[in-house]
C-alpha cells in the first residue's frame, strides 16, 4: 500500500479538507481555526480553501457555540467543534451532556448529532493543572457520546474521517504533543473503524493496554523493553467508547497478564473500566492481578520536575511488566 | 419452570466429580428415576437418577470437567420451550441459592469488591471460604450478563456475558488448614495436567502459586530429562484420575500423621492348606482361597484382640464392637478396599461369595457407598505376585493393615533337624498410637495359632 510520511497535524488537516471537500455539509468552528489558520495549525489552510461559510471563527464561548454545533447538528448539518484545549470543553459540559449526549434518546430518535468535537486533550508541556486534564473517561461515562483518541499520525486521520461521517456525536481527544510526530499514512481515503483497536506490537510476555500519547510512549520504548527481555503485546484501543474489548481479551489469553498505562487520573479512569472488562472476560486466563499505572493523586504540577513524577514513565511500565511476570 | 440441577453429593466424602457421560441430551424428556448422567468419583462411577421429571434443556458441563458438588451441571425445564436465560446467566454466576424467576440483576452472595490500594502487585481479593456444598465462586463475582442497553447508533457499549459457565466451579483450597493462593490461569493450568495444585509451593506473593510453578511442577512431576540429558528425552505425563487423586491423598495423609511400626511373624502353611484341599474334596463346588480363609481367621483374632479393633480419634480410643473387614483389591484404576461386614458373623462359604462378588464390582468401578465405606481392619494380600514380605500403608482411620506374602517351600527347623516347610510371612502395620509393640505381636500369635491349627476356630 502506498503511504505518506506526514505529522499527526497534517494528518488532521488532510481528513478535515477531504471530508469539507466530500460533503458540503460538514463545517468547522472553534477559536482561532479560521484567520489565524489553527491555534496549533490544524486547520491550515481551511479558510481560504473553503470559505467563511465552512470554516467558522468562534468567540471566546464554548458553551454558546457548542449549543450552536447542537442546533446545527439538529438541522441536518455535520459540524466539527474545535476545543482550543478538551480543558476548555469543561465550560460545555451542559451542552456536551445534557444536549450532546441525550438528544437523539429524548428526542426518540428523531435528531441524530452527526457532530464531533475535538480538539488536544491531556497534559502537554507544563501547562500546568488546569490545561492537562484527561477527560475521557468523563465523556465516556455518559451513554450517548462515543470517544475516540487516536495515538498515530494514521489512527489520527483515519479516526477524524470516520467520526465526520458516523451518526456521532463523537469526542475526538488528541494529543499537543503528538501533533509534530510523523508517521506513515496510507494514500487515498483512509478510513479507520470506530470501536476497532489496534494492536501495534504483537509479543508473547505481557499485555499493555495505551491509548494516545502513552500508546506513542510504549511503542517509542520498544527497545528499552527487548533489553530487559520482556516481549510486550502492545494494544492500543484507538477508540475509549465503544471499547473493543475483543481484541483486549484475545491478547490477554495469549500473554495471561496485563499492565494498564494511562495519563489520565486513577479513580474511575479508563484503565478502570478495562481492568473490569478484563477480568469479566478473561479470569481463568490471568496469571497475576491486572496493574495500573496513572497519572498521581494529584493535580499536575507546573514545575517539570513535578510534572514528570506524576505522570507515568517507561521505567514504571518496565517494573509493573517484570512484576506480572513475577520476574522482578 | 425451569431449575438448575446441581452436581450431587453421592457420598459423604465427595468434594468434586466428574460426569463420565451424559444418557440424555438436550431437548429429550426425563422421567422420575431415568438416569441422566453416569458420575465419577473418588471411589467409583455411580449413576445419577433424577428425582423429578421434565425436559433436559442444557447441559452446561462436558463429560471429564472435574465439578465441584453443587456447581449447576444442567437445566431442567417443565417445557421444551421455555425461556432459560435468566436461569443460564445464574449458573454463570454460580448463584447459590438457586431462584429461577428471579431477575439477575445482581449475583446472590456476591462479595463487596476489594479497596482498590493504588500499585497493588499481590493480594487476590479476600473471598469467603466456601463449605463443600456451597456453590459461590469466589470473588470478585463478575455481574451476570446484563442485556444490552437500547442500542444507539455506533455509541452502544454491551458488556460481554462471562465465561464462568466454560470452566468448572473451583474447590475450597487449604493445606494445613491455611487456603492455598493460585492464580486464575495457574489453576486452569493445572487442571489442565491433572496436577493436584494444592501440592504445589507457590512462588508469587503471599505463596501464590503461578503459571510458572504449575508448568515446573508438571514437567518435574513426569521427571523431566536431568540437565545435560539429551534434548528430546522422551516422556509422557498421565493426567490423574480421580482413584489415583484419593490414593495419592490418603496414603500421603496416613503416612504423614499416623506413627506407623510394623511386626512380622512366618507361619508354616501346611494344615491350613490341608483343610482347604479337603474341603476342595468334599465340597468342589465351593470355591475358597487362602485369602478366605485368612479373613476368617483374622476375624476370630479381631474379637479376640479388640486393641486391634480400633480407631484413634483425637481425643479418645473408639473400640468397634463389629467386625468389619476391608478387603484390598485391585483393579486398572488403582487400588480399593470393599468391605466385607460382620467377617466374624459369617461362615466361610458366605465370605468367599461375598468377597468374589464385591471383587468384581470393584473392578467394574460399580461399588456403592456403602460397600467400601468404613471397615475396621484392613487385610492386603501380594502372595499371587509372589512378594514374600511387604509392608502395608494404614488405611486410616483404622489402627491396623496386614499384609500377607506368598506361600514358599524353604527349609525349616523341626526340632534339631531341617525339614522341608511350606511357609508365609504376616507383616502387621499398626498406629503406635492406639497398638503398642506387645499387642501387635499378641495379635500375630494368635493369628500363627490359628493358622497353624485351622480346627481351633472351631473353639
Amino acid at each position: 500500500m502506498e503511504t505518506q510520511q506526514i505529522t499527526y497535524r497534517e494528518a488532521l488537516n488532510q481528513a478535515l479538507a477531504e471530508e469539507m471537500e466530500r460533503d458540503p455539509l460538514v463545517f468547522l468552528m472553534g477559536e482561532e481555526v479560521g484567520a489565524y489558520n489553527g491555534a496549533y495549525k490544524v486547520s491550515q489552510g481551511l479558510l481560504d480553501r473553503f470559505g467563511p461559510m465552512r470554516v467558522l471563527d468562534t468567540p471566546i464561548a464554548e458553551n454558546g457555540f457548542t449549543g450552536l454545533a447542537v442546533g446545527a447538528a439538529m438541522t441536518g448539518l455535520r459540524p466539527v467543534v474545535e476545543f482550543m484545549s478538551f480543558n476548555f470543553a469543561l465550560v460545555a459540559m451542559d451542552q456536551i451532556v445534557s444536549n450532546a449526549a441525550k438528544t437523539l434518546y429524548m428526542s426518540g430518535g428523531q435528531f441524530p448529532l452527526p457532530m464531533v468535537m475535538r480538539g488536544p486533550g491531556g497534559p502537554a508541556a507544563r501547562v500546568a493543572a488546569q490545561h492537562s486534564n484527561s477527560l475521557e473517561s468523563i465523556f465516556a461515562y455518559f451513554p450517548g457520546l462515543i470517544v475516540v483518541a487516536p495515538s498515530t499520525p494514521a489512527d489520527a486521520k483515519g479516526l477524524l474521517k470516520s467520526a465526520i461521517r458516523s451518526p456521532g456525536p463523537v469526542m475526538m481527544i488528541e494529543n499537543e504533543i503528538l501533533y509534530g510526530v510523523s508517521g506513515a499514512v496510507p494514500l487515498g481515503d483512509h478510513t479507520v473503524p470506530i470501536g476497532k483497536a489496534d494492536v501495534k506490537k504483537t509479543g508473547r510476555d505481557v499485555t499493555i493496554v495505551a491509548h494516545g500519547r502513552m500508546s506513542y510512549m510504549v511503542l517509542a520504548a520498544a527497545g528499552v523493553f527487548a533489553r530487559e527481555g520482556i516481549d510486550i503485546e502492545l494494544v492500543d484501543p484507538r477508540t475509549i467508547k465503544p471499547l473493543d474489548i475483543e481484541t483486549i481479551a484475545a491478547s490477554v489469553r495469549k500473554t495471561h497478564r496485563v499492565v494498564i498505562v494511562e495519563e489520565g487520573h486513577r479513580f474511575c479512569g479508563v484503565g478502570a473500566e478495562i481492568a473490569d472488562q478484563i477480568y469479566s472476560t478473561c479470569f481463568d486466563d490471568l496469571d497475576a492481578p491486572i496493574v495500573r499505572i496513572t497519572h498521581t493523586e494529584n493535580p499536575l504540577p507546573y514545575a517539570r520536575n513535578l510534572e514528570a513524577a506524576s505522570l507515568p514513565n517507561v521505567d514504571q511500565v518496565v517494573l509493573a511488566a517484570k512484576g506480572v511476570l513475577y520476574r522482578a | 419452570m425451569a431449575s438448575l440441577l446441581r452436581m450431587p453429593s453421592l457420598s459423604p466424602t465427595m468434594e468434586s466429580g466428574v460426569i463420565s457421560g451424559w444418557r440424555k441430551q438436550p431437548g429429550e424428556h426425563i422421567d422420575v428415576g431415568e438416569v441422566l448422567a453416569e458420575i465419577e468419583t473418588d471411589k467409583a462411577v455411580m449413576e445419577w437418577e433424577m428425582a423429578d421429571e421434565g425436559y433436559i434443556r442444557q447441559l452446561l458441563v462436558e463429560p471429564g470437567q472435574e465439578v465441584r458438588v453443587g456447581t449447576p451441571i444442567a437445566v431442567l425445564g417443565d417445557s421444551a420451550d421455555e425461556d432459560i436465560s435468566t436461569l443460564l446467566a445464574q449458573a454463570r454466576t454460580g448463584g447459590a441459592a438457586a431462584r429461577p424467576d428471579s431477575a439477575p440483576a445482581r449475583a446472590d452472595g456476591a462479595p463487596a469488591r476489594p479497596d482498590s490500594a493504588p500499585a497493588r502487585a499481590d493480594g487476590a481479593p479476600a473471598r469467603p471460604d466456601s463449605a463443600p456444598a456451597a456453590s459461590t465462586p469466589p470473588a470478585p463475582t463478575p455481574a451476570a450478563a446484563a442485556p444490552a442497553a437500547p442500542a444507539q447508533p455506533a455509541a452502544t457499549s454491551s458488556r460481554p456475558p462471562t465465561t464462568a459457565a466454560a470452566h468448572p466451579a473451583p474447590v475450597a483450597p487449604s493445606r494445613n488448614g491455611e487456603r492455598v493462593k493460585i492464580s486464575p490461569y495457574g489453576r486452569k493450568l493445572a487442571v489442565q495436567r491433572g496436577l493436584d495444585w494444592r501440592a504445589l509451593t507457590g512462588s508469587g506473593p503471599g505463596g501464590r502459586i503461578v503459571a510458572h510453578d504449575v508448568e515446573t511442577a508438571a514437567t518435574a512431576g513426569t521427571g523431566a530429562p536431568a540437565p545435560g540429558a539429551a534434548p528430546g528425552a522422551d516422556f509422557e505425563d498421565l493426567p490423574l484420575n480421580m482413584m489415583r487423586k484419593a490414593i495419592a491423598r490418603k496414603m500421603t495423609e496416613s503416612k504423614q500423621t499416623v506413627p506407623h511400626f510394623q511386626a512380622t511373624r512366618k507361619v508354616r502353611m501346611e494344615r491350613m492348606l490341608a483343610a482347604r484341599e479337603a474341603l476342595r474334596q468334599d465340597y468342589p463346588d465351593l470355591k475358597v482361597t487362602v485369602n478366605d480363609l485368612l479373613i476368617k481367621v483374622c476375624a476370630a483374632a479381631l474379637r479376640l484382640h479388640p486393641v486391634v479393633n480400633s480407631q484413634f480419634l483425637g481425643d479418645r480410643i473408639r473400640r468397634f464392637h463389629a467386625v468389619d473387614i476391608a478387603v484390598a483389591v485391585s483393579t486398572d484404576d488403582g487400588l480399593i478396599t470393599p468391605v466385607l461386614r460382620a467377617a466374624d458373623q459369617k461362615g466361610l462359604r458366605r465370605i468367599a461369595e461375598e468377597v468374589r462378588a464385591l471383587a468384581q464390582k470393584a473392578r467394574e468401578r460399580k461399588l456403592t457407598p456403602e460397600e467400601y465405606q468404613g471397615g475396621t481392619f484392613t487385610l492386603s494380600n501380594l502372595g499371587m505376585f509372589g512378594v514374600t514380605e511387604f509392608n502395608a500403608i494404614i488405611n486410616t482411620p483404622q489402627a491396623c493393615i496386614l499384609a500377607v506374602s506368598a506361600v514358599v517351600k524353604e527349609p525349616v527347623v523341626e526340632g534339631d533337624g531341617l525339614a522341608v516347610g511350606q511357609t508365609m510371612n504376616l507383616t502387621l502395620s499398626s498406629d503406635h498410637r492406639v497398638v503398642d509393640g506387645v499387642a501387635a505381636a499378641q495379635f500375630l500369635d494368635t493369628l500363627a495359632r490359628l493358622i497353624q491349627n485351622p480346627v481351633a476356630l472351631l473353639l
